[in-house]
């Protein structure tokens, strides 16, 4: 588009585009005004119209991966992670974008009056640069949100691994969600740097709050339990629901070698006999 | 020709592998670790492996067999200080080294052996008398 005039017209209405622009943002809204004041969305459309009309005037068109539109990318990205955090839906936000067409188009049939040739051409233009402009923040939008996502995923998976410590060298780990290989290999991890750091030689692995064990959680229980063996500890599973024991046989899963107990409390009571220690009831 | 040293702790024997391992090694080893066994009447064999950041299937399979002719002359062995991310990888190898006993350090193995042996003879002896 060599001959485009867009950045003149954006810029020589500006005010007019403006505020018509906000007023069709602030209708869109509709009942989330408390999300955003006038005077943000203000100072975000100003913002808007001023990178475009810098990357209009970068000379590179609409291709909004030069390096004359970076300015307005960096812009989108910033409104894109914003509006995920206002906790905007990506059609919202996308909108923001599209909704510039209306009195941009405005501004321009008045501009080009009767020259339907020009107008085609200006209108094309606009839409083309707009629509990629829309879908880029849309992009952004996206993976903002994913990254949000797997941040919390990565949080989960350290909060629900807790290893704690329930006597001079016997440690606890309970187990609470479904156990994939992922979490595994934390579970795991953490296990073991606990066995060393408290130079532990019990571990009970409690899955009472594990919903289901299937073959593959199975597997993934006696690898930890042969890694904590490795470094020299004694693992006892307990906390094995009656349905759970059901499934295991039923599964075939081979869990000889490995002490079972129903409850942590009884697993708690093994594990102090085999620390040869005992609890009595104090006298008085 | 390098060689792994061993050491006499009481009627045990420490072997520390602090190098990698290769079959001239690890046969040298085995020579002179069933060699001390039978010379000290040594009772127990602790093999220290906390130096070692990577343990493949040949090392696995050295001290399964070191275990196998230690138990055969009448001692036990004990792996000590395997670090977490090597049993990680033993595991995940499919490598669980059955029959080898282990423990978290040198203290640790040697309680183990002293229990295994039923408490008759050990490093006690050696500091008591």
């Amino acid at each position: 588009m060599p001959n485009s005039r867009l950045h003149e017209i954006i810029g020589r209405y500006e005010k007019e585009i403006l505020s018509e622009w906000m007023r069709l943002q602030f209708e869109a809204l509709g009942g989330r005004k408390d999300r955003i004041t006038e005077a943000q969305l203000r100072a975000v459309s100003q913002e808007f119209i001023s990178v475009l009309v810098a990357g209009l005037s970068g000379g590179s068109g609409t291709d909004i991966h030069a390096p004359q539109w970076q300015p307005t990318r960096e812009f989108l990205t910033e409104l894109s992670r914003q509006r995920v955090a206002q906790g905007f839906s990506p059609s919202e936000t996308a909108s923001l974008v599209f909704s510039f067409k209306q009195p941009l188009f405005l501004r321009l049939r008045q501009q080009y009056g009767t020259d339907a040739d020009s107008l085609a051409a200006e209108i094309w233009t606009s839409t083309d640069l707009l629509d990629k402009l829309g879908l880029f923040t849309t992009e952004v939008f996206q993976k903002s949100r994913e990254q949000v996502i797997s941040l919390q995923q990565q949080e989960m998976l350290e909060l629900s691994t807790p290893v704690v410590e329930l006597w001079d060298g016997l440690l606890a780990l309970p187990l609470i969600g479904t156990l994939d290989s992922a979490r595994t290999q934390i579970v795991m991890q953490n296990l073991l740097e606990a066995i060393v750091a408290k130079s532990a030689t019990i571990a009970i692995i409690d899955i009472t709050g594990v919903p289901t064990v299937d073959t593959l959680v199975a597997q993934h229980l006696l690898k930890t339990v042969a890694a904590a063996r490795l470094m020299g500890a004694e693992c006892i599973i307990s906390g094995i629901r009656p349905q759970i024991a059901q499934t295991i046989i039923h599964l075939g899963v081979d869990l000889n070698g490995v002490i079972t107990k129903a409850t942590l409390a009884d697993a708690f009571h093994l594990a102090l006999r085999k620390k040869r220690l005992l609890i009595a009831k104090a006298e008085n | 020709m390098e060689r792994i040293p061993i050491l006499k702790m009481g009627s045990f024997l420490l072997v520390t592998i602090q190098v990698d391992m290769h079959d001239q090694l690890a046969l040298a080893l085995q020579d002179d670790l069933t060699g001390r066994i039978v010379r000290d009447r040594a009772q127990g064999v602790l093999i220290d492996i906390s130096a070692l950041d990577i343990v493949d299937s040949f090392i696995g399979r050295m001290l399964s067999n070191i275990a196998g002719m230690s138990r055969v002359l009448d001692a036990e062995t004990v792996v000590v200080g395997m670090r977490p991310s090597v049993a990680i990888t033993l595991v995940e190898l499919g490598l669980s080294l059955p029959g080898i006993r282990t423990a978290l350090d040198i203290d640790r193995g040697i309680e183990l052996l002293r229990e295994a042996r039923g408490g008759e003879a050990g490093i006690n002896d050696f500091e008591e008398g």
